[in-house]
């Protein structure tokens, strides 16, 4: 025992000198600036990596590497049997930050989590409009205004939610970046300085990392937060060097002068991974690209139509051509890495003179089409011209004459929701928060005809399986109404599933364990880097 | 990057414009006399002979380029060029990431840039003169507005307007040439009006003008072809310029789209392999370089040539 | 003088106008709808975009935005970010001593090469020294600086492992409350290796910028040189008996550089035209590359106010560029 005592004294010692002599520093090379740091005024995955998960915890948290969620800063919660209510304990003793320009002086308490929401949700907050034309995009877009009904302090570590109506991704909601939960007690003292504006711009939460100083466009810098709740984190310091640029990213990364990078061009992946100082990652990104076919206008309206058309298009050639690899064949409207994806599901095969005949069959002779590419790049398709003219000559060759249309892309996107559109739009999304509900009813649901909806497909089977597995709390209940969902989607073809883009994640070899995220975040919890 | 600024092709306008000569054998003379001082410049007329090398190539691409320029063959990515270890004579300058051949892409971009230059100058050259002739004839009011359009066209770095306005137009090449020449044109209209104000007092205009030409005959036939000299210079100028920016642009991504084989655009398309396939960057920049040397190489030779100031230095 | 002055001033009031109508109208030409781009993919409910509209005063006639936005400038507002939702001037502001310390570093290497290259040619004309230097010079002014950038960081960062890629100081340097001057930073913060990091990942940038404008400043002058070689006064003074280096430093230079002066004034926007490629080449974070950015990420408000604020500095730099060849040159006050 006594010599356990001396050994453990004898390390931490050791311990304190290699932090002192050679502070471990991770160097990662992102992709973008911040757009700030006030994580619920935006919607970029680039600011949520800088600001939300390094800064910030939730109550709830996505499970690293997984689209579940598990406790963050609530230890446990408590729903009601009718679904409004949900009470939640918070996690007691979690201290918040201290920094240069922070010292707190109390632990995490109800407050924090009332004030982190109702800035939002109340315009008579006077936090509600503290940035220069904020809007809170995820709060509004989703809803949440009128959700929840109020928030209440049941005691210093309880809180209780009250929600208008029963809502099966609530829980999947509060681990998104815009319920991240602040210090009022920081709030409080920006604002008695008259300084509200720094919240968006030196953070200070509860989170594993602590912000020390952004410059902005080049270098974002943060050291371990020595008071975390789950335990202080092996890397010393982290720093975002900001490099717009993937190929100079790739030098940087060869180079050493960071260790780690997000979004490879397609092309250098082939030779990252030959590189014996690197390792690259992959997984299939949380996202798709489609091509939405109007249901509502002849002869899109057939099934047999829009199903003639999926057999013709090679779906293959376009992710090759397009994605060098870097992507999958899609066949449902959800990707892969989220719960109930139905893998049972067939795809249609390619095959033109099946469609052909499927086609006359229908009686549609001598169709002509249009096909929307869009004139940027999205993770989800890379070049939607290309793509475009691929699909063009498949369906060349089952006599669909198909012209190729494009439009600014502010207006591409507004055109392309009319119900009375002309044309197949090829489009995509990215899932927010790993909730299927967030794909199937967002996209594909009645109400979204008009609108998200580009297929402008109602259909009363699929529309009653995602609506009913809203309002289940039970999540396996949920994943079998969402495999039946995906089932009718499949058989009805309102869509054309193109693609889930592939995402990369190159590193040198020193740094160890960083997970892949479904959700598409870039996590420095957990990360080592050897000598 | 309109780094070639008006002044410098200004320095022929003014004061020594030869006087108007009406007699054709006298003009052929001139001609005879601008050719012995123009080829007494060997580096004239070295640009000269590799700008001709450089339309012969543009014009007979489809003979001479061993293949297509946007062919791809997925058995030959990123082949070295033949001297180097992996590379294959049927590739000389090697390939691309997707195996489309450098050498034909090359040959087929100079077509490009060449319709690019073309093209802008023509543009920028006959708007620029019509509102030149205008402004410096008519004068007043509509001189004043009209210099003041190109003050504010010049107040802006050309390079971040002509990017600003294809972001605006969308991004492509035909609307990459029509920024460019706007940003291009203001030196012409200033030279024209500047030339066109210097001439406008002159005997030989106000004795047409007692005859009774028409002023826009006055403008056309009696005083343009007084103030050509320095135009000339100032188009080669452009031309070359327009092709670095259109490269630029291309670069950019703002310019013409993948898979054209434009030079810019292919070195914008080749950043990603500087590490590891030096062929794909080096040859399209040379292109460029080379074709703007010579352009610039002739450019100098007609300055010198044309303007008798340096002419006696 | 004052006259001067005032006259100089008084012509930059209309084409300010005008350069600020130019940007305001850029905005309002896109097709598209700014708001709509704001939310991407994502739909807006239709009360939404009603309201943000209404917030950013896009639902009202275009002149009158256009009045409200000039009404903006004058106090100082050039609009916020869609993206950052940070007012453009202070990011101009913040990112705009890094384009100045890389302008300044690029203008005194031309102008510390260029000049003497310029004045020794002129002074041996003909000799292999003038034809190298003008020869260069030529190669230098049609030079695709963009790919000259690239050739560079192969050399000098892959090949010879000499310089870093891209940034502006080595990761382990940092500086809070600086002057945003990172030569400067460094020397003042003393802290061991930092100015040597911050002149290693300056060089190779400068160099690039440079290139065009030493190229036209050694040619201008050349030429200046040449003409005022030619004059009376100097071949009397030759015919005295001086030395041509005496005549150069007694009486030629000073005259010669009278354009030059005017040369290196026009070098500003030729520099910040420069800064686009090069910044975008070398992450180097200011403000050619912030407008690149911009573009690409739609963000046009930035995309205004950049290119308006971009516009006022050529224009104050060429009036005082003016301003200083009316000193150098009484004739054209008198004008």
């Amino acid at each position: 025992m006594k010599m356990m005592t001396k050994l453990l004294a004898a390390s931490a010692i050791a311990l304190t000198l290699g932090s002192a002599a050679s502070a471990k520093t991770l160097v990662y090379c992102s992709e973008a600036s911040p757009e700030g740091f006030d994580p619920a005024l935006y919607t970029a995955g680039t600011t949520f990596d800088a600001a939300s998960r390094t800064v910030y915890n939730r109550l709830v948290e996505f499970k690293h590497g997984s689209t579940e969620i598990e406790p963050g800063l609530a230890e446990s919660w408590d729903i009601s049997d009718d679904g409004k209510t949900y009470t939640f304990k918070l996690r007691p003793g979690v201290k918040f930050q201290t920094t240069d320009f922070f010292t707190p002086t109390r632990e995490l308490n109800a407050d924090d989590v009332i004030f982190s929401f109702e800035r939002q949700l109340k315009s008579d907050n006077p936090w509600n409009k503290y940035v220069n034309g904020a809007s809170w995009e995820y709060a509004d877009g989703m809803g949440f205004p009128d959700l929840i009904t109020s928030i209440e302090k049941v005691d210093d570590l309880t809180v209780k939610f009250t929600l208008s109506r029963p809502e099966a991704p609530f829980m999947a909601d509060l681990a998104m970046d815009f319920a991240s939960i602040m210090s009022k007690e920081y709030a409080d003292k920006l604002e008695a300085d008259g300084k509200t504006e720094l919240l968006n711009q030196q953070p200070l939460g509860t989170g594993p990392f602590q912000f020390v100083a952004y410059q902005p466009d080049a270098v974002i810098r943060y050291q371990a937060n020595p008071d975390y709740w789950a335990g202080k984190e092996k890397l010393d310091n982290l720093i975002f060097a900001i490099t717009t640029d993937a190929s100079v990213r790739a030098q940087k990364l060869q180079a050493g002068e960071c260790q780690i990078m997000p979004y490879p061009n397609a092309a250098d992946v082939a030779s990252m991974q030959q590189n014996s100082d690197l390792t690259v990652l992959s997984q299939e990104g949380l996202n798709v690209a489609y091509l939405a076919y109007n249901t509502k206008i002849a002869p899109f309206d057939k099934v047999e139509v829009r199903k003639a058309l999926n057999m013709a298009i090679n779906k293959q050639a376009i992710v090759d051509a397009v994605f060098q690899g870097a992507a999958t064949v899609a066949k449902n409207p959800i990707p892969p890495t989220m719960w109930s994806y139905n893998d049972a599901v067939k795809d249609d095969a390619y095959d033109p003179d099946a469609a052909k005949k499927m086609l006359s069959d229908a009686g549609v002779e001598n169709l002509s089409m249009k096909i929307w590419a869009m004139p940027v790049s999205r993770p989800y398709m890379l070049n939607a011209r290309r793509a475009a003219e691929l699909m063009q000559a498949d369906l060349q060759k089952i006599g669909v004459n198909a012209e190729i249309v494009s439009y600014e892309w502010g207006e591409y996107l507004s055109k392309s929701k009319a119900e009375d559109r002309d044309g197949a739009v090829m489009l995509g999304w990215t899932g927010d928060n790993g909730d299927p509900d967030n794909f199937l009813d967002t996209l594909l649901g009645c109400d979204a005809v008009g609108g998200n909806n580009r297929a402008q497909w109602c259909d009363k089977e699929f529309d009653d399986l995602v609506k009913k597995a809203k309002q289940a709390s039970d999540q396996e209940q949920r994943a079998k109404f969402y495999e039946q969902a995906q089932v009718v989607f499949k058989e009805k073809a309102p869509w054309l599933t193109i693609d889930h883009s592939k995402v990369f994640m190159p590193m040198r070899k020193q740094v160890t364990g960083f997970v892949q995220d479904p959700l598409g975040y870039h996590r420095f919890d957990g990360v080592d880097i050897a000598e | 990057m309109s780094h070639i600024e008006a002044q410098e092709a200004a320095e022929g306008v003014g004061a020594d414009i030869p006087t108007r000569r009406a007699k054709r054998s006298v003009r052929r003379q001139m001609l005879a006399e601008f050719w012995s001082y123009f080829s007494e410049n060997r580096g004239a007329l070295v640009g000269l002979v590799v700008f001709g090398l450089v339309v012969l190539i543009a014009f007979a691409a489809p003979l001479i380029a061993p293949h297509s320029p946007i062919a791809q063959n997925r058995d030959a990515l990123l082949v070295p060029p033949f001297w180097q270890d992996g590379g294959s004579t049927a590739y000389l300058l090697g390939t691309d990431a997707v195996g489309r051949d450098i050498l034909s892409r090359l040959i087929y971009g100079s077509q490009y840039s060449l319709f690019i230059g073309v093209l802008v100058v023509v543009i920028a050259v006959t708007v620029g003169i019509a509102v030149g002739l205008i402004a410096g004839y008519v004068g007043g009011w509509l001189d004043t507005a009209i210099m003041r359009v190109m003050d504010v066209i010049l107040a802006f770095p050309s390079l971040l307007l002509a990017l600003v306005l294809v972001a605006v137009l969308g991004p492509g090449l035909v609307n990459a040439m029509i920024a460019i020449a706007l940003v291009l044109q203001p030196h012409f209209v200033r030279l024209t009006r500047a030339s066109v104000m210097a001439e406008k007092q002159r005997d030989y205009v106000t004795a047409a003008r007692v005859v009774g030409a028409s002023p826009l005959r006055l403008m056309l036939v009696t005083i343009l072809p007084n103030c050509l000299g320095p135009l000339i210079v100032q188009a080669t100028l452009s031309f070359s310029n327009a092709i670095l920016d259109a490269a630029a642009l291309g670069f950019l991504g703002m310019g013409a789209q993948p898979p054209t084989p434009e030079w810019g655009t292919m070195l914008a398309e080749a950043r990603e392999f500087i590490l590891r396939a030096w062929w794909v960057v080096t040859f399209p920049g040379l292109a460029i370089l080379i074709t703007v040397l010579a352009i610039n190489l002739v450019g100098d030779g007609l300055r010198d040539a044309l303007d008798p100031k340096l002419k006696r230095s | 003088m004052q006259r001067f002055l005032l006259s100089r001033i008084a012509v930059l009031i209309p084409t300010f106008i005008g350069v600020s109508i130019v940007a305001f109208s850029f905005i309002r030409l896109l097709p598209g709808d700014p708001v709509q781009l704001m939310s991407g993919e994502r739909v807006m409910a239709p009360e939404r975009h009603a309201a943000i509209m209404h917030q950013l005063g896009y639902d009202r006639p275009i002149v009158i935005q256009y009045l409200d936005y000039l009404w903006g400038l004058l106090h100082g507002d050039f609009g916020t970010s869609i993206v950052t939702k940070r007012g453009v001037v202070g990011e101009f502001f913040t990112l705009f001593p890094a384009t100045v310390e890389l302008s300044l570093c690029a203008i005194v290497i031309a102008v510390a090469l260029g000049i003497p290259a310029g004045v020794i040619a002129a002074a041996k004309r003909g000799s292999w020294f003038d034809q190298g230097v003008m020869g260069a010079a030529l190669v230098g002014y049609s030079m695709p600086i963009f790919w000259w950038g690239l050739l560079l960081i192969i050399l000098f960062s892959s090949v010879l492992k000499l310089t870093p890629v891209s940034g502006r100081i080595g990761y382990e340097f940092f500086f809070t409350n600086g002057t945003g001057f990172m030569l400067i930073d460094a020397l003042a913060s003393g802290q061991k290796g930092a100015f040597a990091s911050a002149v290693s990942h300056l060089i190779l940038p400068s160099v690039v910028l440079a290139t065009i404008p030493l190229a036209v400043i050694a040619r201008q002058t050349r030429s200046a040189m040449l003409e005022v070689l030619g004059e009376d006064y100097v071949r009397t003074a030759r015919a005295k008996g001086l030395s041509t280096y005496r005549v150069i430093g007694l009486h030629a230079l000073r005259n010669a550089l009278i354009p030059v002066v005017t040369t290196i004034g026009l070098q500003v926007g030729v520099l910040l035209a420069g800064a686009i490629l090069t910044e975008s080449i070398f992450s180097w974070p200011g403000i050619g590359k912030w407008m690149v950015d911009s573009v690409f990420r739609r963000d046009y408000p930035v995309v205004q106010g950049g290119l308006l604020l971009i516009a006022m500095m050529i224009m104050i730099v060429n009036l005082v560029v003016d301003l200083l060849y009316g000193v150098i040159n009484p004739r054209v006050r008198a004008r």
